[in-house]
């Protein structure tokens, strides 16, 4: 009996001392093809365990809780899962849709909302229990059309704010009493908008837009002034190259007054003053950009690209605007993620099983670790960015 | 109605077969190795690395009947104007194209 009870103390004290670690240095890495993630950590930079059985991950994103403890993986099929970074455990899985896009984690943390393409819309689930909260379908036209939903991203005083890919609109829903949502509708933003951002201040939300030259801004701070174009005659007149991929918007490269966004079907990074929204010019990279990422302290932006051309990155320095640094990772890099301060980037190479680790401030590879198909990497820092 | 003869008819449907696999035999191992690969990981961009769908519809084979390999590997080549599909001829020849539609037609392995 003595034994038993000592052996009981002894594995409560061990279970709990598994669990004396904070999750400030955790992170993710999907991998896309075979349902799974890896647990790593950035302090020593290496795997803490693999979660299996999450379903189709090509194109998965994730948000984290507030206290960083859990994190939610939005899956291509239309599943939601929702991990215990500790516990190392699948808490639970909710097949919300068949076929989805990503997500987006409310400004209190208590409500996480996924954009699906079928049946077009969105739908908020409890971030708790993760039971269905709201179902809002992207009803267009004579509301018998449901279009594809993109753009998801968290606005301050419990808003989500999407694009409708099929409909070019963006929507504005307000959650403030989660039983009631209320939808302020804007029509007419342009065609086929294929991804959105919000500015780390959550006040300016853009979307880019697939179908024509420009992107459509929204200040949520003056909802009534409506969607304004901006950079309007970008690309006018010029042959778009074909887009094998689409750029992505996610993240917010901005340093000083400007701010880096990928040229769709051009092999140029678009510069932005955000003081007038205007072109303040363009710069020549290696080949189309899909992320375009600035370091945390704003003075580098990394960038990667569409195949063909997707073993290489290139480094902008914000102040003189040029590229600095071309990197050749491997063959299929998919993604990048800063460190929360900056000094180390994480980027998947798809095609060589790997992630690598940059030192930000020599270009160095300081280690590789091995991984399935690795695309999307995705920090806990992320839990306390609006638009993350 | 133009009348063509038995053995003439014959001809042409085994040089039509003989053509395809041809242009199919064009496709070495390898290439067809990284024909897959490119589907599922760079056209699963869009239409999903199962192919059941994105931002592009499925291309299950099933939702692919009655649309025939030219038109298949014509859209791969050509792209779709007013779509985001893009034309890959700047990746991919006519033999690799073909061997793509086939593939999808009977379902890729």
């Amino acid at each position: 009996m003595i034994i038993r009870v000592f052996c009981a103390i002894t594995l409560m004290l061990s279970a709990n001392l598994l669990h004396a670690r904070g999750t400030g240095d955790l992170g993710i890495v999907i991998e896309r093809a075979s349902g799974s993630m890896q647990i790593i950590e950035t302090t020593g930079n290496s795997s803490l365990g693999r979660i299996e059985g999450l379903g189709d991950l090509s194109h998965a994103s994730a948000v984290y809780s507030r206290d960083e403890q859990f994190v939610y993986i939005f899956g291509r099929d239309g599943g939601l899962s929702k991990i215990d970074l500790l516990d190392k455990k699948l808490v639970k899985r909710v097949m919300q849709a068949g076929n989805s896009i990503g997500g987006a984690i409310s400004q209190d943390g208590t409500l996480v909302a996924v954009s699906n393409y079928t049946p077009g819309g969105v739908k908020i689930f409890d971030a708790g229990t993760m039971q269905l909260v709201a179902d809002i379908p992207a009803s267009y036209g004579d509301s018998t059309l449901q279009s594809k939903v993109i753009g998801l991203v968290d606005a301050p005083g419990q808003k989500f704010v999407f694009s409708l890919w099929d409909a070019g609109e963006i929507w504005v829903a307000d959650l403030a009493d989660r039983s009631n949502p209320v939808i302020t509708k804007f029509k007419n933003i342009g065609s086929n908008p294929y991804d959105a951002l919000i500015t780390p201040d959550g006040r300016y939300y853009i979307a880019g837009l697939f179908g024509e030259d420009g992107m459509a801004l929204l200040d949520l701070w003056n909802l009534d002034s409506g969607v304004k174009r901006i950079l309007n005659h970008y690309g006018k007149g010029e042959q778009k190259l074909p887009v094998y991929k689409m750029p992505h918007l996610e993240g917010w490269a901005i340093a000083g007054r400007y701010t880096f966004v990928p040229a769709v079907g051009h092999h140029e990074v678009l510069v932005i003053d955000t003081q007038t929204w205007k072109e303040k010019c363009r710069i020549e990279v290696h080949g189309q950009p899909v992320f375009v990422m600035a370091r945390p302290d704003g003075r580098h932006v990394w960038v990667n690209f569409a195949v063909p051309d997707n073993n290489t990155l290139q480094v902008i320095d914000t102040q003189s605007l040029s590229i600095i640094k071309t990197l050749t990772p491997g063959k299929g890099v998919l993604h990048m993620e800063f460190e929360p301060r900056g000094e180390q980037v994480w980027v998947s190479v798809r095609d060589e099983d790997r992630v690598a680790v940059f030192d930000t401030s020599n270009f160095r590879q300081i280690t590789t670790l091995p991984a399935r198909k690795p695309s999307g990497i995705f920090f806990t820092s992320r839990a306390h960015k609006t638009g993350l | 109605m133009t009348k063509v003869s038995l053995p003439v008819a014959s001809m042409i449907l085994i040089g039509t077969i003989l053509m395809m696999n041809t242009s199919i035999a064009d496709v070495s191992v390898a290439r067809q190795t990284e024909l897959v690969y490119l589907l599922r990981q760079d056209c699963g961009s869009c239409h999903g690395m199962t192919l059941r769908g994105g931002l592009g519809p499925a291309l299950l084979p099933e939702l692919l009947i009655g649309k025939s390999e030219q038109f298949l590997s014509t859209t791969i080549l050509e792209g779709r104007p007013g779509t985001a599909m893009p034309a890959w001829k700047g990746m991919l020849n006519k033999a690799d194209a073909s061997w793509l539609a086939h593939q999808l037609q009977r379902g890729v392995q």
